[in-house]
């Protein structure tokens, strides 16, 4: 193939930088996480404190997964099958915490449960009532609630154009059968848009994983409320070169995963381009 | 009347897209709403399924009100412009859908089903999907979908809108064979003068929201009653200065005329015998070969008129001066059309008689 | 109630209930916590707003943060808008991958790319390393810290082009060579203003993320009130640690306004452009 100049020098701008900026960071995490050697990688993946960090980690990770993917169907749905006033506003407000720091985001909780938070009279009158002691704040619920907040709008967003992109006529033609709201979703709507919603999925899945800073204003005791981010910061704050190369190994388990989500967008990417070639 | 519109208007914001409609449709009749884009022809059809609600005025079927009556349970079958197949379902799932919502017992689906299919000429392709499919076999499928539940009306918008010009003339005729056959009455969007006259019983004729005229396609061509419809049905030439043509006098109020090419015939100068005296003398402007006629262009005075030339008499060329006879007019007003016949023929016969 | 807001007609059921949902955990999981930040900034006394305000630390913080990602947001507009092209107009072996690595960002958890940036571009890691050899240093700096924000911001800035380049008509181009325009006339005056909207997009997203990052940043930056590397998101976090509740939230809304005034911005002079072009 023949090219021409401008073509190379773009094409070799576009390798360095992305090579640069992109995967020698990707490398160099393995790299120093294997410093040490594979034994000392296995212990550092099996110290209390981590083993603490995965299981707080996966559970705020599993509910807000729950959480977003149900709310990103309905609102989803709601948004593309209907046309109603306020609808602009409803996807703006969706998109909040995608432009809001999420250092603010902690802080919200804080603000609404903490407590001067006008929420946590509520929380105590609940438990005296039901004779727990439930906190939100600098504990577990809070860095679920954190972790919701963050990554609301992924399934949402990631859904929304494939939808837009299909039109209401199928559902339209299916209401006018006298298919119910439920039979429409099931069977006309949910196909069209399994491979969008299984990305934003695993993309929400990445994200809830690697939250880090809402979560960190909202979790202070290391071994029973960090996320596996915050044992990583611990780690790496701690200053020891054997601490920082635990932090690394840690990251590492971070990093297959985000490997894996861009390896699951391209499959998906494939998919739907030979999809379109048909 | 089978299906029935009465005084309907429907707004949307300050625009008016039906505005006082009222037609009727007898039962079993094929009937199509034929407009330009932009007339409210897909509006009465949106309205009739319940896929839009009138601002005022009463819609009926089967002598039945159902205005109120949602639209899954107007007993409609409808055909979306472009077909609207569920593209995760299989031809059958996809016919089926509507009867196994209404829960019908699952022999019964298939019977049914396969009933379609063979009526439909689908066989076959039962487990195809619908990007696996042509446009006219997607149609068939839209159509079949349409029919299963057994409706009372079926609605049809543009049907052979996305469909190829080659095979489209094919599908017209099965499409009307097959309407007649199952007999069920039927109404169809179109903005295709040649499509509606071809396939319709009834057409009725849309424009700014209002109906124009509506009727069986012959008399709609043979009497048009709004000037609206001399333009829109047929190959017509609009003329300002009629009055200047042999034979034709200027009717009060009526400063216009529509020339159809059916109205004109052209002569080589000398070949004309009879009604010399209403022929007028024309230049030729432009001959263009259609096959089996030639349409030509004719200066007559001030006035352009087509019209149609025998391939069997001496070739006429672009610049030769011809001798035309135009027959009839129609001259109109601001709401009403006059059939107006050449005067000039009409003393020259009587003369020679 | 909800129904009202519907515009015409609909005969797909089931939009009571999907936006009734959708609206009501909208609000609890993002606007209630979201809000309870607001009120309580606005009850705070007036002079609070003077004390965040004339404190050199939290005005610099400002400077840094809005500077930073300015520079940041405008080096991704330029690389975003090459690699876009590049992505959309060539075809060469690694492009799957080259498109596939820029949503790294996105899915690799904010904490994870912090340390390895500040690793790799110390003046002993892998990139600083050579710079520091001229006698350059990289992270703990501002160039550090715009560093990081390119690296967040980068698939914002693609990923809002890339779709609008793929959908322009290459006849505009070839009208423009007809008529003899030279390559790079044609690329100013002619694709570039097609894509303007689309850039701004881009930045406008970029530089609200930008403004907000905490866990990519936090380690490269340095931190140094002296030396002005203290980002906003840091300097919430810190009056949270010393559980300063009130310069906490007066920074957060200074910070919300911020990102707010900037999309709105961005909107506006879309819309602006939009009417122009019809």
């Amino acid at each position: 193939m023949k090219r021409n100049k401008t073509e190379m020098a773009l094409i070799a701008v576009s390798m360095v930088f992305i090579v640069v900026m992109l995967i020698i960071p990707l490398i160099s995490v393995i790299v120093n996480s294997l410093r040490e050697g594979l034994s000392f990688y296995a212990a550092a993946l099996t110290t209390d404190y981590v083993i603490s960090a995965l299981q707080i980690t996966l559970l705020a990770a599993v509910i807000a997964l729950a959480v977003n993917t149900f709310f990103g169907l309905l609102a989803a749905w709601t948004v593309t099958k209907f046309e109603f006033r306020g609808k602009h506003i409803l996807t703006t407000l969706i998109d909040i915490p995608f432009s809001i720091s999420p250092v603010i985001a902690g802080l919200a909780f804080i603000m609404t449960f903490g407590r001067m938070g006008w929420a946590s009279e509520y929380v105590t009158a609940l438990n005296s009532i039901l004779g727990t002691d439930l906190q939100i704040v600098f504990a577990v619920p809070g860095v679920v609630l954190a972790t919701i907040f963050v990554t609301f709008p992924f399934v949402f967003r990631e859904i929304i154009p494939v939808l837009n992109a299909r039109g209401n006529d199928e559902e339209e033609a299916a209401a006018l059968m006298g298919a119910g709201g439920l039979t429409i979703f099931f069977r006309i709507t949910l196909p069209q848009i399994r491979w969008a919603l299984l990305y934003g999925v695993i993309l929400c899945t990445a994200r809830a994983l690697g939250e880090f800073g809402a979560v960190s204003a909202l979790s202070k005791a290391r071994g029973a409320t960090f996320t596996l981010p915050l044992e990583i910061d611990a780690l790496y704050m701690s200053g020891q070169s054997d601490s920082i190369t635990a932090a690394f190994a840690v990251s590492s388990l971070l990093v297959l995963l985000a490997v894996g989500v861009l390896l699951l967008r391209s499959f998906i990417e494939y998919k739907s381009e030979r999809k379109r070639a048909l | 009347m089978y299906v029935e519109m009465k005084h309907i208007t429907k707004q949307y914001g300050g625009f008016t897209a039906s505005d006082d409609v009222s037609f009727g449709i007898e039962k079993g009749k094929l009937a199509a709403l034929l407009g330009p884009s932009g007339s409210g022809k897909t509006t009465i059809l949106r309205m009739l399924a319940g896929l839009e609600v009138p601002n005022s005025g009463d819609i009926f079927i089967a002598g039945r009100r159902i205005n109120t009556i949602p639209a899954a349970r107007r007993g409609i079958g409808f055909v979306f412009q472009n077909y609207a197949l569920f593209r995760y379902m299989t031809v059958f799932e996809n016919i089926a859908f509507g009867l196994e919502i209404q829960k019908k017992k699952k022999s019964e689906i298939e019977k049914r089903v396969t009933d379609l299919i063979g009526l439909t000429g689908l066989s076959g392709l039962e487990k195809r999907y619908p990007n696996q499919l042509s446009g006219g076999q997607r149609q068939r499928v839209a159509f079949a979908r349409a029919l299963a539940p057994n409706p009372q009306v079926l609605l049809l918008d543009e049907p052979f809108a996305a469909i190829d010009a080659k095979v489209r003339q094919e599908l017209r005729n099965w499409l009307k064979d097959t309407i007649h056959r199952v007999g069920i009455t039927s109404i169809f969007v179109t903005h295709d003068q040649e499509e509606a006259v071809e396939v319709a019983d009834e057409i009725i004729i849309t424009n700014h929201g209002r109906i124009e005229q509506s009727g069986p396609p012959a008399a709609i061509y043979k009497k048009p009653e709004t000037p609206f419809v001399a333009q829109f049905i047929g190959d017509s030439a609009v003329v300002s200065n009629y009055e200047c043509l042999n034979g034709f006098d200027s009717i009060k109020g009526a400063g216009k005329a529509v020339i159809r090419p059916e109205f004109v015939k052209v002569y080589k100068q000398g070949a004309l015998h009879r009604y010399i005296s209403a022929a007028e003398e024309g230049r030729v402007e432009s001959v263009v070969f259609r096959g089996n006629h030639l349409d030509l262009t004719v200066a007559v005075k001030d006035v352009s008129i087509h019209a149609e030339y025998s391939m069997e008499e001496a070739p006429v060329a672009v610049g030769e001066n011809v001798t035309v006879l135009i027959y009839r007019l129609y001259v109109f007003d601001e709401n009403r059309t006059y059939l107006t016949e050449n005067k000039a023929m009409k003393d020259t016969n009587l003369f020679y008689i | 109630m909800i129904k009202q807001l519907l515009k015409g007609n609909h005969v797909i059921p089931g939009f009571g209930l999907t936006m009734g949902i959708s609206v009501t955990m909208l609000s609890c999981f993002v606007l209630i916590p979201l809000a309870s930040v607001l009120v309580y900034s606005l009850h705070l006394p007036a002079s609070e707003y003077v004390r965040m305000i004339s404190n050199d630390g939290v005005r610099n913080a400002f400077m840094t943060s809005i500077s930073c990602s300015f520079l940041a947001a405008v080096i991704n507009c330029v690389f975003g808008t090459i690699l876009a092209w590049v992505l959309v107009r060539y075809q060469f072996t690694g492009k799957r991958l080259l498109n596939g690595v820029i949503e790294l960002p996105f899915a690799l958890p904010t904490a994870v790319a912090g340390i390895t940036l500040s690793k790799l571009y110390s003046d002993t890691g892998l990139i600083g390393s050579v710079f520091a050899q001229w006698g350059i240093s990289l992270a703990y700096t501002k160039i550090g810290l715009t560093i990081a924000l390119v690296f967040v911001g980068i698939p914002f800035v693609v990923r809002s082009i890339q779709p609008v380049l793929e959908k322009l008509d290459p006849a505009y181009e070839e009208a423009g060579n007809m008529l003899g325009a030279a390559k790079t006339a044609i690329f100013f005056r002619i694709i570039l203003p097609e894509l303007r909207p689309a850039i701004l997009t881009g930045f406008g997203l970029a530089f609200a993320r930008g403004l907000g990052e905490y866990g990519s940043v936090i380690y490269i930056a340095g931190n140094s009130a002296k030396n002005h590397t203290q980002v906003v998101s840091y300097v919430i976090m810190q009056k949270l640690n010393y559980v300063d509740y009130a310069g906490a939230a007066s920074i957060a809304l200074g910070l919300l306004v911020i990102a707010f005034v900037t999309l709105f911005t961005i909107n506006m002079i879309q819309i602006h452009q939009a009417r122009r072009a019809s």
